[in-house]
C-alpha cells in the first residue's frame, strides 16, 4: 500500500478509537440494507437532502449582503443582484431552491402515499416526516417576506391575519407574532431571525431524526413488503443492498440530473413566468417595494401554497375558511391511523383506493391552479366541489379502505 | 448493587419534586422570550393621532392617509352615493353596524359623523388586504348592479360607500371606522375623538 493511503487508514483508526466513524459509517451507508427494487420514486429524498444543502449554503452567502430592515431590505436585495459579484446567481439559486424545495418535497410526500410509506411500523417516520413539512411551510413564509415587495408585504398581512380569524385570542396572537399593529419593520426583523436561525436548526435537527427513525425501521419499497422478513444466514435481507455503493452511486446520477433541471430554471426562468401568471416563482409584484397603504390588484401566494389558499377561499365564512386550510394541512398527519388497509403498496391495492388517489392528485392539483386564479362565481363552485373531494379523501378512507378488494401481496420483492 | 437500602418512595418524591420545580422554573424562563415578542414601548407610542385638510377634497373623491401604519380612506359622498347605500340595506349582512366596529357617533345609516364624509381604516375585515375602491358603473365583473364600493382583490369581499359589508362573501364585518373628529370643516384629526359630539 502506498504512503498516502497508509496515512489516510492510520488516520481514519486514530480518529474510529474516539469517535464511532467506522460504526455510523456502516449503519448508515456500507451496511445500511435498502430493497434493491427502488424505483423513479425513491430520488426525492435524496433530492431534498441536496436542496436543503443548496439553502443552506446560498442562504448563508446572502445573509452577507441582506440589510433586515423596512427602509433597507428592497434596495439590499437589489444591490445583492446587480451589484455584488454572482449575487444574481446566488439569489436565484435561493429562490429556485424554495420552490425545488416544494415540489420535491410533494413528490417525496406522494411516493409514500403511492407506496403505504407512512403505514406500520413507519408512523413516526411519516409524523416527522411532515413536521418538517410544516416547518418548511413556515420557512418558506418567513423566507417570503425578506425582499420586502408588494408579494411579500401583503402575503404575510394574509397570512398573518389568518391567526387573527381564531375566536378569543385571535388578536392578541396575530398583534404577537408581527410585534406591532401591521406588518412592519419589527416584522421584517424577527422573521430574518426565524428565517435564518430558528428555523433552519430544527429542521436541521429534524431531518438527522427523520434519517435515523428512516434508518431503524427501515426503508419501505415500491412492493410495500418488508425486506427484513427473508433474511440469509449472516441477517442480511435477500431483497436488501447496501446504501452504498448501490444508491449512493444511483442517487449521484439523480441528483446530476436534477441539476440540470435545476440551473435551467436558475438560468432561463428563474421567474417561472408561465402564461396566465405573475410568476410562479417570483412573482412580478414583489419587484415594486412594499407599499402599506395599497394592495396589488391581484395577489396570490406562491404556487407550493395554493391549493390550501383555494380552500380557505372555498369557504364562504372566514373562521370556516381558516379551519378547513388547517385541516386540509394537517390531515396527512392522521394517514397512518385512517388508512385500514393491510396492503401498503397501491401495486396491490383494490380498486378504491386506486381511485381515491387519483381523484385526490387532481383535486390537489386543480385546487392549486385555482388558487393562483382571480375570484369567480365558477371558480369558486369548482374550488368547492376539489375542496369536498380532497377532504373525502382523508375522511372516507377508513370505510374505503376496509372494504376495499386488495390483491395477494407476493413475500418477496419483485423486479 | 444491591437496592436493599435505597428508600424507593424517598427516591420517586424526590424526583417528582424536581422534575415539577424544573419544570416551572422551564416555564417561568420562557416568559421574557414570549414577552419580548410584544409590541415593544417605542411601537405602541408610535400611533399618534393625523391631521388631515379635506379642502381640495371633490365630491366623490376619495384621500388616503396613514395612522397607526394602516390606510385610511377619506371619502367625500355625493347625494346620489347616499342614496346608493340607502338602497342597499337588504343585501348587506350588518346593516345597522351592530357587529361591527366603530365608534357610538359613526353606529349611524352612513357610517360617519357628517353623511358627506366616510372615513374608515381601508382593512379588510378578512385578512387584512386593503380593497380598491370602485366606482359605479366601472364594477360590471364585480356584480351587474355594483353601486359603487369596496372591493378586496384577495378574497372577492364586497363593502358599499359606508363600508358595510355585502352577505355571501368572507369579510365577517363592515370595516373599521376610526375614532376621529373634525377640529373645523375642512380639517379632520384622525386617531382622536376626545370632546367630539
Amino acid at each position: 500500500m502506498s504512503g498516502p493511503i497508509k496515512i489516510l487508514i492510520g488516520l481514519r483508526d486514530w480518529v474510529d478509537a474516539r469517535f464511532p466513524l467506522m460504526r455510523i459509517w456502516n449503519e448508515h451507508l456500507a451496511k445500511y440494507y435498502a430493497p434493491k427494487n427502488f424505483n423513479f420514486w425513491y430520488f426525492f429524498g435524496a433530492f431534498a437532502l441536496l436542496v436543503l444543502g443548496i439553502q443552506v449554503i446560498t442562504g448563508i452567502w446572502l445573509t452577507m449582503n441582506y440589510k433586515p430592515s423596512a427602509e433597507e431590505a428592497f434596495a439590499s436585495v437589489e444591490y445583492i443582484m446587480r451589484d455584488t459579484e454572482w449575487g444574481w446567481l446566488i439569489r436565484y439559486m435561493h429562490s429556485t431552491g424554495a420552490s425545488a424545495f416544494f415540489i420535491v418535497i410533494y413528490l417525496h410526500m406522494f411516493r409514500a402515499l403511492l407506496y403505504g410509506s407512512y403505514k406500520k411500523p413507519r408512523e413516526l417516520l411519516w409524523l416527522s416526516g411532515m413536521a418538517l413539512y410544516l416547518l418548511l411551510m413556515g420557512e418558506a413564509f418567513f423566507g417570503y417576506l425578506l425582499p420586502w415587495g408588494q408579494m411579500s408585504y401583503w402575503g404575510a398581512q394574509v397570512i398573518i391575519s389568518l391567526f387573527g380569524a381564531l375566536p378569543i385570542i385571535g388578536d392578541d396572537l396575530s398583534l404577537w407574532i408581527r410585534g406591532d399593529f401591521v406588518v412592519s419593520d419589527v416584522t421584517l426583523n424577527r422573521f430574518f431571525s426565524l428565517h435564518v436561525i430558528a428555523f433552519p436548526l430544527l429542521i436541521l435537527g429534524l431531518v438527522g431524526f427523520h434519517i435515523l427513525a428512516l434508518h431503524e425501521v427501515g426503508s419501505n419499497n415500491p412492493d410495500g413488503i418488508e425486506i427484513k422478513n427473508n433474511k440469509d444466514e449472516k441477517g442480511v435481507p435477500l431483497d436488501g443492498i447496501p446504501f452504498h455503493p448501490y444508491y449512493t452511486v444511483k442517487d449521484l446520477m439523480g441528483a446530476a440530473v436534477f441539476l440540470i433541471f435545476f440551473f435551467a430554471v436558475v438560468f432561463f426562468a428563474p421567474e417561472m413566468k408561465v402564461p396566465g401568471t405573475q410568476g410562479l416563482f417570483l412573482e412580478s409584484a414583489n419587484f415594486i417595494q412594499a407599499n402599506p397603504l395599497q394592495t396589488p390588484e391581484h395577489i396570490a401566494p406562491v404556487w407550493y401554497f395554493t391549493p390550501f389558499y383555494a380552500i380557505l377561499r372555498a369557504v364562504p365564512s372566514q373562521l370556516g375558511g381558516v379551519i378547513a386550510m388547517g385541516l386540509a394541512v394537517n390531515l396527512f398527519l392522521l394517514l397512518p391511523w385512517l388508512d385500514r388497509s393491510p396492503v401498503r403498496s397501491s401495486r396491490y391495492r383494490g380498486r378504491n383506493y386506486r381511485v381515491a388517489l387519483t381523484l385526490f392528485v387532481i383535486s390537489f392539483l386543480s385546487l392549486g391552479w385555482l388558487g393562483l386564479q382571480v375570484v369567480t362565481p365558477l371558480y369558486t363552485w369548482l374550488a368547492r366541489f376539489f375542496s369536498v373531494v380532497y377532504f373525502s379523501f382523508f375522511l372516507l378512507m377508513p370505510f374505503y379502505t376496509a372494504y376495499d378488494k386488495d390483491k395477494a401481496v407476493p413475500d418477496r420483492v419483485t423486479d | 448493587m444491591e437496592n436493599t437500602n435505597i428508600d424507593q418512595s424517598r427516591r420517586r418524591f424526590l424526583t417528582t419534586a424536581a422534575t415539577v420545580v424544573g419544570g416551572v422554573g422551564a416555564v417561568a424562563a420562557s416568559v421574557p422570550f414570549v414577552s419580548n415578542m410584544s409590541p415593544s414601548a417605542k411601537t405602541k407610542a408610535i400611533g399618534a393621532p393625523v391631521e388631515v385638510d379635506i379642502s381640495n377634497l371633490e365630491p366623490g373623491g376619495r384621500l388616503i392617509e396613514k395612522w397607526q401604519g394602516k390606510p385610511v380612506w377619506i371619502l367625500r359622498r355625493t347625494k346620489e352615493m347616499l342614496k346608493d347605500i340607502s338602497s342597499l340595506d337588504s343585501v348587506v349582512s350588518d346593516p345597522k353596524s351592530d357587529e361591527s366596529a366603530q365608534p357610538e357617533y359613526a353606529k349611524n345609516q352612513f357610517r360617519a359623523l357628517k353623511e358627506e364624509f366616510l372615513v374608515v381604516i381601508g382593512i379588510c375585515t378578512h385578512l387584512g388586504c386593503s380593497p380598491s375602491f370602485v366606482l359605479k358603473g366601472e364594477g360590471a365583473s364585480i356584480s351587474v348592479d355594483w353601486k359603487g364600493g369596496f372591493f378586496c382583490p384577495c378574497h372577492g369581499s364586497r363593502f358599499d360607500l359606508a363600508g358595510r359589508v355585502f352577505k355571501g362573501v368572507p369579510a365577517p364585518r363592515n370595516l373599521v371606522i376610526p375614532p376621529y373628529k373634525f377640529i373645523s370643516p375642512t380639517r379632520l384629526l384622525i386617531g382622536d375623538d376626545s370632546e367630539a359630539v
